[in-house]
């Protein structure tokens, strides 16, 4: 039988003694034609007291029951004495099982209001101080914890060191590859357009590959395992934590840091500046191109110039700066794993988070390092 | 439900939890919480939604800092112990959490051995019947090589419990292990931990809140309540359903409605 048909009937004297007799279905289907029905009938009527005759009703839901109740209350408002007839027990058994308080209980806690401007600087700037205390408490301990692996080599979980050795750098070197090769193409086509103004394609090599291991090998390839590997880093202990495991991991009597961090930065500070070094011929490399297909220099010209560019001091000192930027990558990515607490939603906010901090912390060391090497140089 | 076959515990206390007090921020969970663990018993921590029986068990195993109070489990004050202290005590106990924690990147084995080989200078060819032999005792030999992913709920539970054992520790916490079990999981789970009672002796503490497990298992409870902050009865649970004269714990026992 479908539950969208009704029919509302009403009788009595206007003004005097109602009866409205509901039949049919009284259900989500039909209380919103039924309830502005109603509303017209009784204002028509005017009734100084109102009877609901419930006894036609052949099926009746819980916003059916609603429907009654909020007549009940509406004729209460208006002083109107109200009663019901012919309730069957199914209908009675419905009608008990709403409770009515709730409608108008008030909500534990008030509903969120939208903060203003000005409060939402404060907490951006309140969350900001709070989270680099985290950054710094964290780094105390990484720090602590690097120190006594480097004196306790025994205790360092090699095994998991090589597994991430190969995440970070092996399965990262044909992107570091491409991109780098893409970059050096790029570099050397652009700055040949204008020194051929001055017929000097001839330096075109060194600006490369100076410009390379100086500064974008190491920030390049950075930059590529801040994405690949510092989000890894966050997601899988992000996730670790959401299942317990970091607990489990405190109660067996484990480090956290020492046994899920170490290994990561270990991994990262012995592979990162061999992707650098890989960045860095992939780039002249990928000059090299430019310089034999487009400036017409031979190979040896080419390989000449580059390396002509470059001394031991820069190469060691670009590898100084990969270590350290490991370090900070791999770190930021595992505080931020340790940082989360609640579900997925806040794994996929560390993750995007420990990306982020990283590149800021790349560009950050990149340019104190630039200053400090120019004093020195 | 033959309590004929639950081992006599010693009188000896092997946990006091003195005057503790747990406080997340501003909100204050428990309050003046105090009551012993005898060695052997298996005691259990009961009471409605909310009353903070996992924050207790969280921080009596030392995973909060607790706002006041001692905790002194072996002889040991976890809260004024040092790092070398709170190493050896962890030894002595093994918790089963509730999602089971087991290491999701490693085999039964290697989550069951990773103890093992980190706390002791056993060889591999001890650590590896060890092993075993811990996998068998809870049902699993077999599934040396089986991820947790490959497992149902009621064989990571059993998996964690051999973990939690592979040290042979004096004292196991159990975080609510019938959790999202069906009945007849449950009562092999109950069985288990009654054997292991009885066999080895070892202590066991457990947070639960599902009945026939209580009745079945429990030589004391302790039943916490949300408004007191605390402890609102102790003892057995059998006496309790029937001769408690709050309503809150006959309720609770005998699993009536209060509205």
């Amino acid at each position: 039988m479908p539950h969208d048909q009704y029919a509302l009937s009403v009788s009595g004297e206007k003004g005097g003694s109602i009866i409205l007799s509901i039949s049919g279905s009284a259900s989500l289907d039909t209380i919103s034609l039924m309830l502005p029905e109603i509303k017209t009938l009784l204002e028509e009527k005017h009734p100084s007291k109102l009877t609901a005759d419930l006894g036609n009703i052949d099926y009746l839901d819980s916003a059916g029951a609603l429907l009654l109740i909020q007549l009940e209350n509406e004729a209460k408002r208006k002083s109107v004495p109200f009663a019901y007839l012919n309730m069957s027990d199914k209908v009675k058994g419905i009608m008990t099982l709403l409770d009515r308080d709730a409608i108008s209980a008030n909500p534990i806690i008030p509903e969120k209001r939208t903060i203003g401007f000005f409060e939402r600087i404060g907490e951006a700037s309140i969350n900001l101080y709070d989270d680099i205390l985290e950054v710094i408490s964290f780094g105390g301990e990484l720090t602590l914890e690097i120190i006594y692996s480097l004196f306790h080599l025994r205790s360092v979980r090699w095994t998991d060191v090589i597994v991430y050795m190969k995440k970070v750098g092996v399965d990262g070197l044909p992107i570091v590859g491409l991109i780098t090769f893409l970059l050096g193409l790029i570099l050397a086509f652009m700055s040949s357009l204008q020194l051929k103004q001055f017929g000097a394609n001839i330096y075109v090599p060194s600006l490369l590959s100076l410009a390379m291991v100086r500064e974008l090998g190491p920030i390049m390839a950075a930059i590529l395992v801040a994405g690949r590997s510092g989000s890894a880093f966050a997601a899988e202990i992000g996730t670790m934590k959401v299942n317990e495991e970091v607990d489990a991991l405190i109660t067996m009597g484990f480090n956290p840091v020492r046994f899920l961090a170490i290994p990561k930065i270990f991994a990262a500070i012995m592979v990162v500046p061999i992707l650098t070094l890989f960045a860095d011929l992939f780039a002249i490399i990928g000059g090299l191109v430019i310089g034999v297909f487009f400036l017409d220099l031979t190979v040896y010209t080419y390989v000449q110039q580059s390396i002509k560019a470059i001394t031991i001091f820069n190469i060691v000192t670009s590898m100084i700066k990969s270590v350290v930027l490991a370090i900070l990558i791999a770190g930021i990515g595992c505080q931020r794993g340790f940082m989360v607490r609640g579900g997925a939603q806040d794994v996929g906010n560390a993750t995007t988070s420990a990306v982020v901090a990283a590149l800021f912390l790349i560009i950050a060391v990149d340019s104190i390092f630039a200053v400090l090497l120019s004093y020195i140089e | 439900m033959d309590n004929t076959e639950l081992r006599t515990p010693n009188s000896d206390p092997i946990i006091t939890v003195e005057n503790l007090t747990a406080r997340f921020g501003d909100e204050t969970v428990l309050e003046n919480v105090s009551f012993e663990i005898y060695r052997g018993e298996i005691f259990i921590i009961l009471g409605g939604s909310g009353c903070g029986k996992s924050t207790l068990l969280k921080h009596m195993i030392g995973l909060h800092e607790l706002a006041s109070g001692r905790v002194i489990i072996n002889g040991i004050d976890i809260t004024s112990a040092d790092d070398n202290e709170m190493v050896k005590l962890r030894r002595s106990m093994g918790m089963l959490f509730q999602s089971s924690a087991l290491f999701g990147s490693m085999t039964l084995y290697e989550n069951v051995a990773l103890p093992l080989m980190e706390f002791t200078r056993l060889p591999l060819k001890i650590i590896d019947p060890i092993v075993k032999t811990k996998l068998g005792m809870v049902g699993l030999s077999g599934y040396e090589n089986h991820l947790p992913s490959e497992l149902s709920g009621g064989m990571k539970k059993r998996a964690g419990i051999a973990r939690a054992m592979a040290l042979d520790p004096t004292v196991l916490f159990f975080d609510e292990p019938s959790a999202g079990l069906d009945p007849v999981t449950s009562a092999e789970l109950d069985m288990l931990i009654r054997n292991l009672n009885k066999g080895i002796g070892t202590t066991m503490v457990i947070v639960t809140h599902e009945l026939e497990s209580i009745f079945s298992v429990a030589h004391r409870i302790i039943m916490l309540d949300k408004s007191k902050k605390g402890i609102i009865a102790e003892g057995d649970p059998r006496e309790l359903k029937e001769h408690s004269e709050n309503p809150r714990v006959t309720n609770f026992f005998n699993r009536k409605a209060t509205h």
